[in-house]
C-alpha cells in the first residue's frame, strides 16, 4: 500500500489530480458552513454582475443569484450525485457479474445475454429513454445514469468471478460445507473488490458528466435546485451576453472530472507492473549508441565480417546491465560460424547488435566495432544501416510464428523484402517470391505465396523466414536459434536445407545456437560464449574434441548421446551470473570446480590464434579428449 | 466471408428483438396512462376510455407488444400526437441531419484518433507525445456541451469565422459550402472525446505491437521505418482499434444529443428530448429503437472489416 501511494504520487499528474480533487471535494464537504449568500435567493437589481463585483466574487446570474454561491452548492450536488449513481452501479452490476460468474452454466448464459442486449444501446438513449418514462427529475437521472452503467461493472466483475470461481480456495470452502451466500461474501468478494474500486475509479467522472449532461438538457435537477449541468443549461440562454454564467460552472465540470481522470490513470499505472519495469517503452528503429571510447583500430586482414570489442548494455533506470561485454569475433566470405552458450549469455544480443536491431530504449551500444568490409557499422546513420539490412545481411530469427507478420501473406512479405531493395514491380517480386518459396522446397509455392503464417505448420514458416534472408542474395545470413522452436526431424531438415543454400551461393553465417549437435553437423567454427564474452574459440572439431576452458568441456558434458549411457551426464552446478552483477576475474569462477585464488581477481585474456581461449588454467588437451 | 456476414446477420435479429423488449419494458413503467397524458388533466374519463381502447391499451401487455412490434417490422411507427405526424417520417427525416453529423464527427474522431495515437507511440516520451497526451487528457476531461458553448463564444461571437447555430443559412443558404460551414463546430466539438478516446487507446496498442518481434523482422528485412510504423505496426494495432472504434459510434450518437441542443442542429437527439419533455411517447419509442437499430447495424460493418483485416478471425 504504501508503495502503492508512493508510485502514485511520483506520478505528477496524478498527484495534481489527487490534489485538486481534494480541494473541490473539501470544499464541497464545508459549503454549508461557508458565509455565502443563499444560493436561491433572486434579487432581480443585480442580475448578470461581472465577476469580482461587489459582494459577489463570481458575479450573479439570470435572476441576480450569487454564482459562487450557486456553484459551491451545486459542486456539492453534482458530486453527491455521481458518486450515488457511481455506488449504486457498482453495487448492482457487481452483485449481477458475481452471481453469474460463480454461478455458470445457464445463469450466466442467460443474465450475460441480457447485458449485451443493454450494451447494444447507446448509452445515451437508454438513459433517455428510463427518464422518460420516470419524467424529468434529478432522482431519476440518477437512477438512468446508474442503471446504464451496470452493464459495464456486470461485464468486469463476471470476468473477474469466473476466474475465481475455479479456484483451490473456493474449492476447498466448497468442501468444506460452506453455503454458497457464505462463499460469496467470504472468499470471493474480498478478491473483487479491489476490482471493483478500479472500475469505480475510472467511471465516477464519466458519471459525474453525464448526470451533469442530463440536467443540462433539463431533464434532470429542475429549479430552483441547482447543480453544474442545469446551472450550465440555464446560462446558455445568455451565453453571448453575459458568458461568465456559462465558463463558471463549465470550467468547474472540466476540473472535476479531468482530475478524476488523473487520479484514475495514476491508480491504474501504479498497479500495472509492467508499467513499473519499464517494459512499455517502444524500441526504436536502431540501438542506441553510446561509445565512451573510439572504436578499437582496423585491423588489416580479410574477414567479411569484424565484430572488434563489441559491448552492448541494457539501461533501466539506475541498473546497467552488461550483456555483451566485449566479443570479438570475425567471419570470412562462405564461412559458417557458431555462436553457442547457455540462453542469456548474451549470444543473440551480439548478434542482433550487428544491425543495430536490439530493442531500445534499453538496450544501448556502448562501445565496440562492427565493420562489414571495413565500414564500421557501429553508429552508422540509420540510413545506411536500413541499405544494408536484408540486403548484405540478413537474419533469421527463432519462432518463426511471431516473427512473421500474422497479417500479411507470405508472398507478400517476400515480395515485400525484395521492393524494399530492388526497384521492381509488384509483378516481379510476386514471381520472385514463388521462386525463393519454390528454392526453400516449398511444395505448391504458388499457391502457398497467398496463406498467411497461421495457415502453415512450423518447419513450413522456418522455410519462408530462411526464404525472407535469402530475398536479396545476402553475403551473411545471421541465424538466432532458427531450429530451436522446431521439433527434431523438422530441424534435421531445415538446418539441412540451409547448410546446402550456404554451401551454393557462398553465404557466411553466423549461427547462434545452444546445441552442440547442430555446430558439428554445419559449423566450419565455433566460438563459445559464456556471461557476454566468449570464452573460447577455434576450428569445431577441435573444440568439440579437446575443449580447452572448462566451461566448454562441462558444457559439451552435458549433452546426452544417443545409445548412449557411457558417459556420465552432468549439470553445471549453480547459475550463470547475473548481467547487472558480474564478478570479477573470470565470470565462470563461481561454478569452476577447478577454481584457483587468482581467477577472481583481474581480467582474464582470450588468448591464442587459431584456437583461442580465455583460461589461466586451460584444460590438457589429452584429457579433455577422454 | 460472405458466410460470416450472413452469419453475423442473423445473430443480430435476437439482439433487435430483446432491444424492443427493453424499450417496451421501460416505457411500460410510465405512471399513469397516456390516454389522460394525451387529452389532458380535464379528460372526461369516457374520452380517455376510448382513446385507450382505441389506441389498444386496454389489451394485455404482451398484447400490446406483439402489435407494436407487428406494426415496427412493417414500418409502421405510429404517428407523433404531439406533431401530428407520422413518427417514422420524423425520424427519418431528424436522423438524416444526425448522420450527417455524427458520421462526420466519426470520420473526423477516427483519422485524427488513429494519427494522433501512432505518432504518439512512434516518439514514446518525445514533445508530440507529451503534448498528444496533454491535449487526449483536456478532450476527454471537457463536456462536449461546454466546448460547444465555448467555441461559439470564440468562433461565432468574437472571431465571427463561422455561424452560430442551425444547418442551413436562413436565406440564401442550402448549398454545399454553406453545410460544411454551419457543420465545422459541431462536429468537431462532438468529435473530440471520441477522438482523444481513439487516440489513446491507439497510442497503447501501437506501443503493445511495436514490441512484437514480427516488427523487429520487418526493420531485419530493411523495411524504412515509416513503413513500418504506418504499414505493419497499424495494420496490427488496427486489429484491437477496430472494436473500439465501434464503441465510439456510440459515444459520437449519444453526444450528438447534447451537441444538437448547443447548435440548434435539427438532429434526432433534439426530437428525442423535445419528445421526453412533451411525453410524446411513440416518438421517443420509435426513435430509441431506430437509432438503437442503426448502431447494431454499423457494428455489424465494424466485425465485418474486423474479419475482412485479420484473416484468423473467420469462420
Amino acid at each position: 500500500m504504501r508503495l502503492f501511494l508512493r508510485l502514485l504520487f511520483r506520478n505528477r499528474l496524478a498527484g495534481f489530480g489527487a490534489v485538486v480533487l481534494s480541494v473541490i471535494v473539501v470544499l464541497a464537504l464545508v459549503t454549508p458552513l461557508l458565509p455565502l449568500h443563499p444560493p436561491n435567493a433572486t434579487d432581480t437589481a443585480n442580475r448578470f454582475l461581472r465577476p469580482l463585483s461587489e459582494g459577489h466574487l463570481l458575479g450573479t446570474d439570470h435572476l441576480g443569484r450569487d454564482l459562487l454561491s450557486r456553484l459551491l452548492w451545486g459542486t456539492r450536488l453534482s458530486l453527491a450525485v455521481g458518486f450515488a449513481a457511481a455506488m449504486i452501479a457498482a453495487v448492482i452490476g457487481a452483485t449481477i457479474g458475481i452471481v453469474a460468474g460463480y454461478a455458470g452454466g445457464r445463469t450466466d448464459n442467460v443474465t450475460m445475454r441480457g447485458v449485451d442486449m443493454l450494451m447494444a444501446f447507446p448509452y445515451i438513449l437508454l438513459a433517455l429513454a428510463i427518464v422518460a418514462a420516470l419524467g424529468p427529475g434529478l432522482m431519476n437521472a440518477l437512477i438512468a445514469v446508474a442503471v446504464v452503467n451496470i452493464p459495464f461493472f456486470a461485464r468486469n466483475i463476471r470476468g473477474v468471478t469466473v476466474g475465481l470461481a475455479h479456484r483451490e480456495f473456493v474449492d476447498a470452502a466448497r468442501l468444506s460445507g460452506m453455503g454458497h451466500t457464505r462463499i460469496l461474501l467470504t472468499e470471493v468478494l474480498p478478491n473483487v473488490v479491489p476490482v471493483i474500486v478500479i472500475a469505480m475509479s475510472t467511471t465516477v467522472g464519466w458519471m459525474i458528466l453525464e448526470t451533469a449532461g442530463l440536467s443540462f438538457l433539463g431533464l434532470g435537477s429542475q429549479p430552483p435546485q441547482a447543480d453544474l449541468g442545469s446551472m450550465l443549461g440555464e446560462a446558455r440562454g445568455a451565453l453571448i451576453t453575459a458568458p461568465h454564467t456559462s465558463i463558471v460552472p463549465g470550467v468547474m465540470i472540466l476540473l472535476i472530472v479531468m482530475s478524476i481522470n488523473l487520479l484514475g490513470d495514476g491508480v491504474r499505472d501504479a498497479l500495472d507492473p509492467r508499467l513499473r519495469s519499464g517494459a512499455l517503452a517502444r524500441p526504436m528503429a536502431a540501438t542506441l549508441v553510446d561509445r565512451r571510447e573510439p572504436p578499437p583500430a582496423t585491423p588489416d586482414d580479410k574477414s567479411l565480417l569484424r565484430i572488434d570489442g563489441l559491448r552492448t548494455e541494457f539501461r533501466m533506470g539506475r541498473r546497467t546491465a552488461v550483456a555483451v561485454g566485449g566479443v570479438d569475433l570475425a567471419l570470412a566470405p562462405g564461412e559458417c560460424v557458431g555462436l553457442i552458450g547457455e540462453s542469456g549469455c548474451g549470444k543473440s544480443v551480439a548478434a542482433l547488435s550487428v544491425m543495430g536491431l536490439v530493442a531500445s530504449p534499453p538496450g544501448v551500444i556502448a562501445g565496440g566495432a562492427v565493420r562489414l568490409d571495413g565500414e564500421d557499422l557501429v553508429g552508422a546513420p540509420y540510413r545506411r544501416l536500413r541499405a544494408l539490412r536484408g540486403n548484405r545481411v540478413a537474419y533469421i530469427f527463432q519462432d518463426p510464428l511471431s516473427t512473421l507478420h500474422p497479417l500479411y501473406t507470405v508472398g507478400d512479405q517476400l515480395a515485400e523484402a525484395i521492393r524494399v531493395h530492388h526497384p521492381v514491380s509488384r509483378g516481379e517480386a510476386h514471381a520472385r517470391a514463388v521462386k525463393l518459396l519454390e528454392d526453400v522446397r516449398i511444395p505448391n509455392p504458388a499457391s502457398r505465396a497467398g496463406a498467411f503464417p497461421h495457415e502453415l505448420s512450423g518447419g513450413m514458416r522456418q522455410r519462408v523466414g530462411i526464404a525472407m534472408a535469402l530475398a536479396n542474395d545476402p553475403d551473411i545470413i545471421i541465424a538466432d536459434e532458427p531450429t530451436t522452436a522446431l521439433d527434431v526431424t523438422v530441424q534435421a531438415q531445415v538446418l539441412k536445407l540451409l547448410a546446402d543454400l550456404g554451401r551454393s551461393r557462398g553465404l557466411a553465417i553466423l549461427f547462434i545456437t545452444h546445441d552442440f549437435g547442430v555446430v558439428a553437423q554445419l559449423c566450419d567454427r565455433v566460438a563459445v560464449m559464456y556471461a557476454g564474452r566468449i570464452v573460447e574459440e577455434g576450428p569445431t572439431a577441435a573444440v568439440l574434441t579437446a575443449p580447452a576452458h572448462p566451461y566448454t568441456a562441462r558444457l559439451i558434458a552435458c549433452v546426452p548421446e544417443l545409445g548412449g549411457g557411457r558417459r556420465r551426464l552432468e549439470a553445471i552446478p549453480g547459475l550463470p551470473p547475473a548481467a547487472d552483477d558480474l564478478p570479477d576475474g573470470c565470470a565462470f569462477a563461481p561454478r569452476c570446480a577447478k577454481v584457483r585464488p587468482d581467477c577472481r581477481e583481474g581480467d582474464v585474456a582470450l588468448e591464442g590464434t587459431a584456437r583461442k581461449v580465455r583460461c589461466l588454467y586451460p584444460e590438457p588437451a589429452e584429457r579433455a579428449a577422454e | 466471408m460472405g458466410a460470416y456476414i450472413l452469419k453475423r446477420l442473423v445473430s443480430a435479429i435476437p439482439v433487435l428483438f430483446g432491444i424492443t423488449v427493453i424499450v417496451f419494458l421501460i416505457m411500460a413503467l410510465i405512471p399513469g396512462d397516456p390516454a389522460t397524458a394525451i387529452l389532458g388533466a380535464y379528460a372526461t374519463p369516457e374520452n380517455v376510455e376510448r382513446l385507450n381502447r382505441h389506441l389498444g391499451l386496454d389489451r394485455p401487455l404482451w398484447q400490446q407488444y406483439f402489435v407494436w412490434v407487428g406494426n415496427l417490422v412493417q414500418g409502421d411507427f405510429g404517428r407523433s400526437f404531439a406533431l401530428n405526424r407520422p413518427v417514422l417520417d420524423e425520424i427519418l427525416d431528424r436522423f438524416s441531419a444526425t448522420l450527417v453529423l455524427a458520421g462526420t464527427a466519426f470520420v473526423l474522431c477516427a483519422l485524427l484518433g488513429i494519427v494522433a495515437g501512432v505518432v504518439s507511440a512512434a516518439r514514446q516520451y518525445g514533445l508530440a507525445d507529451k503534448a498528444i497526451t496533454a491535449a487526449v487528457i483536456l478532450g476527454i476531461s471537457v463536456p462536449s456541451f461546454f466546448l460547444g458553448m465555448m467555441m461559439i463564444l470564440l468562433f461565432a461571437v468574437h472571431l465571427r469565422w463561422l455561424p452560430v447555430s442551425g444547418m442551413y443559412s436562413m436565406f440564401g443558404g442550402g448549398d454545399l459550402p454553406d453545410l460544411i460551414r454551419h457543420l465545422a463546430m459541431p462536429a468537431i466539438a462532438l468529435s473530440l472525446v471520441a477522438t482523444g478516446v481513439v487516440a489513446r487507446l491507439t497510442r497503447a496498442n501501437m506501443l503493445e505491437v511495436l514490441r512484437q518481434d514480427f516488427i523487429r523482422t520487418a526493420r531485419a528485412k530493411g523495411v524504412h521505418e515509416r513503413r513500418v510504423i504506418w504499414g505493419h505496426a497499424l495494420r496490427a494495432a488496427m486489429v484491437s482499434v477496430i472494436p473500439i472504434l465501434g464503441l465510439q459510434a456510440g459515444f459520437v450518437l449519444s453526444g450528438a444529443v447534447y451537441i444538437e441542443i448547443v447548435f440548434q442542429w435539427p438532429g434526432i437527439g433534439r426530437m428525442l428530448v423535445d419528445a421526453i419533455l412533451k411525453r410524446d411517447i411513440l416518438l421517443v419509442q420509435g426513435g430509441v429503437v431506430f437509432v438503437a437499430a442503426c448502431y447494431v447495424g454499423f457494428n455489424i460493418l465494424v466485425d465485418v472489416a474486423q474479419a475482412w483485416l485479420d484473416p484468423r478471425i473467420k469462420t
